[in-house]
């Protein structure tokens, strides 16, 4: 395998994961959620996304048109019913995190057993676009590309929403200072619940995407919620170009180590990395050191 | 105010000493109901319901201990040795995957609900984890989805297991000697390319496929293992297509064996054998793959001819709403059956019933089943996708063998 | 004068513990394994945890190493031996650990000692698949289920003890002022990096030492048994609903949870996710700061109030003593 082909390989999986990160990282970057709820929030996308490709026969990129508003609406309906009672409780930061990690928990618990009542602890898959497009000599799935893709599109978007336009500037103010972004007419509680449902909706996108491809069971979110979360954290909270890189950046780590190290030892590499950017850099590789 | 040093103590002693009472009181107070005049039988189980093993005994064990129970009550309940019969009262707790959820679980069921019999939990790990349980309390334990080559040793120290799946090197000496019988027929090379999962079942299976395979003149090119989780295989399928094997092999699980179908699909990387692991015997892939599953294989396989089992399968399909996977379920299930036949010639007793089962012959959905020193030695060990079927191959000699189809056509 | 009344109730409950498996029969002594357990986890991660607010996640990483001790050395060492071992091994992993994660603040500390717990999981794997070729373990040992709780018991009234010493200790009152704010700390001259390095060291031998006792109850280990993130997440969720940083915290919130989760287990096997779920939801809702603080709360409201009938009784004990 040459090295370039085991570089567009790594770029492929590492789309997925930025994908998964992108929604984390508004989530708890702007809305200071720290959702542990939200690799099941994913996995409830990955069945609606077979429920309509399996019942229905619709195509699971239409499906991204009902499922993404869906997670939207979802993430919004919980943060305004259940969330931001925690916000306005909250008496500094770290008090919100713990509240956010205890509640979210609790919410990991419930959707879960939903879906197991739902679909039971079934491996579930079904295959799209499971095509080969060959790139420079790299035969790659259609359907990874899509979530590469996907996430480059995504990434650059809201990135450029984000800075570019008012309302971006607004939800960044929240972002870096939630009690002064207040004092200059913005309307907090509603910025950080559309930041979540964002987050939410994104979430629900990767679902979708990644169930053309991967196998999943009701109770396999908290293993997107640990992928999603060292990206996060390797990228920088709150920064969606840091996830963006940061995924991409892991994805080629996994991919090298296990073509030129071993395969056994992808997952031990991709943690120690991202404890040695913890400790070299905790505010992430993307992340400026005061905020 | 005189409440001071050292004053939170008090309240909180007050408060643990309740709170410990409270928790115990219902464990004392509780005592064994009468067990002379019975108006059922108690069978209990735990299993994963939820958490990491919860996909495999979604698969292989909970399904048929449903459709069993369902069956048996159809039939008006257990049948005891008299002709009368008493119906099925369940005890069933969720080990939530924990090894010492399952433990407590087993104790709770033999010393507290008092059943009458245990079926066992799902996954090798944790039948080892509560065998010393079955054995001191006195149960049978019909281990069944548990592949382990100690099963010998088992038997010896637990005298009232009793292991179903077979071992590591069954399956591989199994797959070895058909490799290498190929290899005469010149229809393949003699290399193979193996991977495996780092887990249990995987590590088993490659720690003896590599003897078996050397033992039977085949060439290991390629051998490499995978952490569990890994769902990008494209490094290790482009290793396996460069290294020139004629053979791959995965001992992988269900997300893994999926993953790899796909990815192989996506690579056109067409090796002459390709056996898979885990989920390749799962009714879904079948039905998912269509005309490109014809000539994978894996563990397991039925003969198609049987009918006592393809009328199980149907009945399987019509109770829990999915056909049973084609390698483990269809003893789970004849392993209650045999349960259920021990207690209709011995009774409840479970002395008897242990010995009947180690000793006795039964009817079950495999045909006539037999257990060797506490193990059924009659297994399909390699499965081939045959029209739509997964048939066994080997042992050949086995009545209803079918025979194997090689090399496997490109995918399409 | 407390203090001894204290030290003789103690006494008096530990000893009714030691001897409850005598008449409790298999399940009951299960029960109570399980049960004391958690509580020495949840009371030595609320040791460090509770004063320095620091969340570590880092639970199953000690106890996984614990328990993996166990299983490789039990043949070859006598079992206390095992035991000094394993200790060992948690606290050169604490120390290593300790010094290089412990300025990390925040989130960042919790991520990371998660990350942690997988780390060691996969080098476990690897090793045992690369090097001993092996995965799974057998563990076969000669004693009974009362024994590993009589250990448990000893080792989670020793957890009590050193947590009431440290409490009463200069380190204690150093530690408060940690918590209370860090800055304030360094200014008195406190060696906050000392202090907790020292905390974390002797919380994680602790938990070790569950691990290793605990092992042998499962006869088979392997990586995915020991390294079971649920143990992390669940001893976090029982010291804070006791409230961390009170000596008995994790006891009060240990407890009952672990009870409510035996109970819905049995009767809610196919709902027990969803009723959990939504009871942790409501636990965050009602008592954010721990039961023992709700409770306090409640009786200094009550004692507020002059004394009526039933309460009477609660309230003049208190403040008599």
């Amino acid at each position: 395998m040459t090295l370039t082909t085991a570089l567009i390989a790594g770029l492929v999986l590492g789309g997925t994961y930025a994908l998964v990160a992108m929604g984390l990282t508004l989530q708890y970057g702007i809305a200071r959620i720290m959702n542990l709820a939200y690799g099941d929030t994913i996995i409830t996308a990955a069945f609606a996304a077979f429920i309509l490709q399996g019942g229905l026969a619709v195509n699971p990129l239409l499906g991204l048109a009902l499922v993404v508003p869906g997670g939207f609406l979802l993430s919004y309906l919980i943060y305004r019913l259940i969330l931001s009672h925690l916000v306005a409780r909250a008496s500094d930061r770290g008090a919100l995190e713990v509240d956010s990690i205890l509640t979210t928990f609790g919410l990991l618990f419930v959707i879960q057993g939903v879906l197991l009542v739902l679909f039971g602890g079934n491996y579930t898959s079904y295959s799209f676009l499971n095509v080969a497009v060959d790139i420079m000599g790299a035969k790659v799935a259609a359907n990874r590309l899509l979530a590469l893709a996907l996430a480059l599109s995504i990434g650059l978007t809201l990135y450029l929403l984000l800075t570019r336009t008012r309302w971006g500037t607004a939800l960044r103010a929240v972002a870096v200072a939630p009690q002064s972004a207040a004092l200059v007419g913005i309307d907090v509680n509603r910025a950080a619940a559309f930041a979540f449902a964002l987050g939410g909706g994104l979430a629900a996108a990767g679902g979708v995407v990644i169930s053309m491809y991967q196998t999943f069971t009701a109770t396999a979110g908290v293993v997107f919620t640990m992928k999603a979360l060292i990206v996060v954290i390797m990228g920088g909270v709150g920064n969606l170009l840091g996830a963006l890189c940061a995924g991409l950046l892991l994805g080629v780590v996994e991919t090298l180590v296990s073509t030129y190290v071993d395969p056994g030892l992808t997952l031990a590499a991709t943690y120690a990395i991202f404890l040695v950017v913890l400790l070299w850099r905790p505010q992430g590789l993307f992340g400026r050191v005061a905020r | 105010m005189t409440y001071s040093k050292g004053g939170r103590c008090l309240p909180s002693f007050t408060a643990l000493a309740t709170i410990l009472g409270l928790a115990l009181a219902p464990l004392v107070a509780a005592t064994p109901a009468g067990a002379q005049d019975r108006t059922s039988v108690k069978i209990g189980y735990a299993v994963s319901k939820t958490g990491a093993n919860a996909g495999g005994a979604a698969i292989t064990t909970i399904p048929n201990y449903r459709l069993w129970l369902h069956d048996v009550e159809k039939n008006g309940g257990l049948e005891l040795p008299d002709g009368s019969k008493l119906p099925i009262e369940l005890v069933e707790y969720d080990d939530r995957s924990s090894a010492e959820e399952v433990v407590r679980a087993v104790e709770r069921l033999a010393g507290q609900d008092q059943v009458d019999f245990i079926l066992p939990p799902w996954g090798t790990g944790f039948n080892l984890a509560v065998a010393p349980l079955f054995d001191r309390y006195g149960y049978p334990q019909l281990a069944v989805s548990s592949v382990t080559d100690k099963a010998p040793q088992f038997v010896q120290r637990w005298p009232r297991s009793f292991w179903f799946l077979g071992g590591g090197s069954d399956y591989t000496g199994a797959l070895a000697s058909l490799l290498s019988a190929q290899v005469e027929a010149g229809t393949i090379n003699n290399k193979v390319a193996m991977v495996s999962v780092a887990d249990g079942f995987g590590i088993d299976l490659v720690s003896a496929a590599r003897p078996a395979m050397a033992e039977a003149g085949m060439d290991v090119v390629l051998d490499r293992t995978y952490p569990v989780g890994t769902n990008d295989f494209t490094t290790l399928l482009n290793e396996a297509a460069a290294s020139g094997a004629d053979t791959f092999v995965s001992f992988s699980y269900p997300p893994d064996t999926f993953a790899l179908t796909e990815q192989a699909q996506v690579a056109d990387y067409n090796p002459k054998v390709l056996y898979l692991g885990v989920g390749a015997g799962f009714p879904p892939y079948g039905r998912k793959l269509g005309d490109k599953a014809e000539g994978i294989m894996t563990l397991g396989g039925i003969d198609a001819k049987n009918a006592q089992n393809m009328a199980y399968r149907e009945r399987h399909k019509e109770v829990t709403g999915e056909y049973p996977d084609l390698w483990g379920s269809v003893i789970t299930y004849a392993s209650l059956q045999m349960l259920q036949e021990a207690i209709r010639r011995v009774g409840l007793d479970r002395e008897a019933v242990s010995a009947e089962l180690s000793g006795g012959t039964f009817q079950t959905v495999l045909g006539e089943t037999k257990l060797q020193d506490n193990r059924l030695r009659d297994l399909w060990l390699v499965g081939q996708w045959q029209d739509g079927q997964l048939v066994g191959v080997a042992p050949a000699d086995r009545p209803g063998a079918s025979e194997v189809i090689l090399p496997r056509q490109p995918w399409k | 004068m407390r203090t001894v009344i204290g030290f003789a109730l103690a006494g008096v409950v530990l000893a009714g513990l030691a001897v409850a498996p005598l008449y409790l029969g298999p399940y009951g002594t299960g029960l109570l394994i399980g049960m004391t357990g958690y509580v020495t986890l949840a009371s030595a991660w609320a040791m460090f945890s509770g004063p320095t607010r620091f969340v570590s996640l880092a639970t199953v990483a000690f106890f996984g190493i614990g328990a993996y001790t166990m299983a490789v050395l039990y043949e070859s060492l006598p079992y206390p031996l095992v035991l000094a071992v394993a200790a060992l091994v948690g606290l050169v992993v604490a120390l290593v650990v300790g010094l290089s994660t412990l300025r990390l603040a925040g989130v960042y500390f919790v991520i990371f000692t998660f990350g942690l717990a997988e780390l060691v999981r996969q080098l476990v794997t690897w090793y045992e698949v690369n090097v001993t070729g092996t995965l799974g373990r057998y563990l076969f040992v000669s004693f009974g289920s009362e024994v590993i709780y009589w250990q448990l018991l000893g080792l989670c009234a020793a957890t009590f003890l050193i947590a009431w010493v440290i409490g009463r200790s200069r380190i204690g009152l150093a530690l408060k002022v940690i918590g209370d704010d860090e800055v304030v700390a360094v200014h008195c001259g406190i060696s906050t990096a000392r202090v907790k390095l020292a905390l974390f060291a002797v919380s994680s031998v602790i938990i070790t030492l569950v691990g290793a006792i605990q092992a042998p109850r499962w006869t088979y280990i392997e990586p995915l048994i020991v390294f079971n993130p649920t143990v992390s997440f669940l001893t976090l969720i029982m010291a804070l609903l006791g409230g961390a940083g009170r000596l008995w915290g994790p006891l009060v919130g240990a407890v009952p949870l672990f009870l409510l989760f035996e109970w819905l287990s049995a009767n809610f096997p196919d709902h027990y996710s969803i009723i959990l779920g939504l009871l942790f939801m409501a636990i965050v809702f009602v008592l954010p700061k721990g039961v023992l603080e709700f409770a306090e709360t409640g009786l200094r409201r009550l004692r507020r109030r002059p004394p009526q009938d039933g309460s009477a009784t609660v309230a003049g004990k208190e403040v008599e003593g």
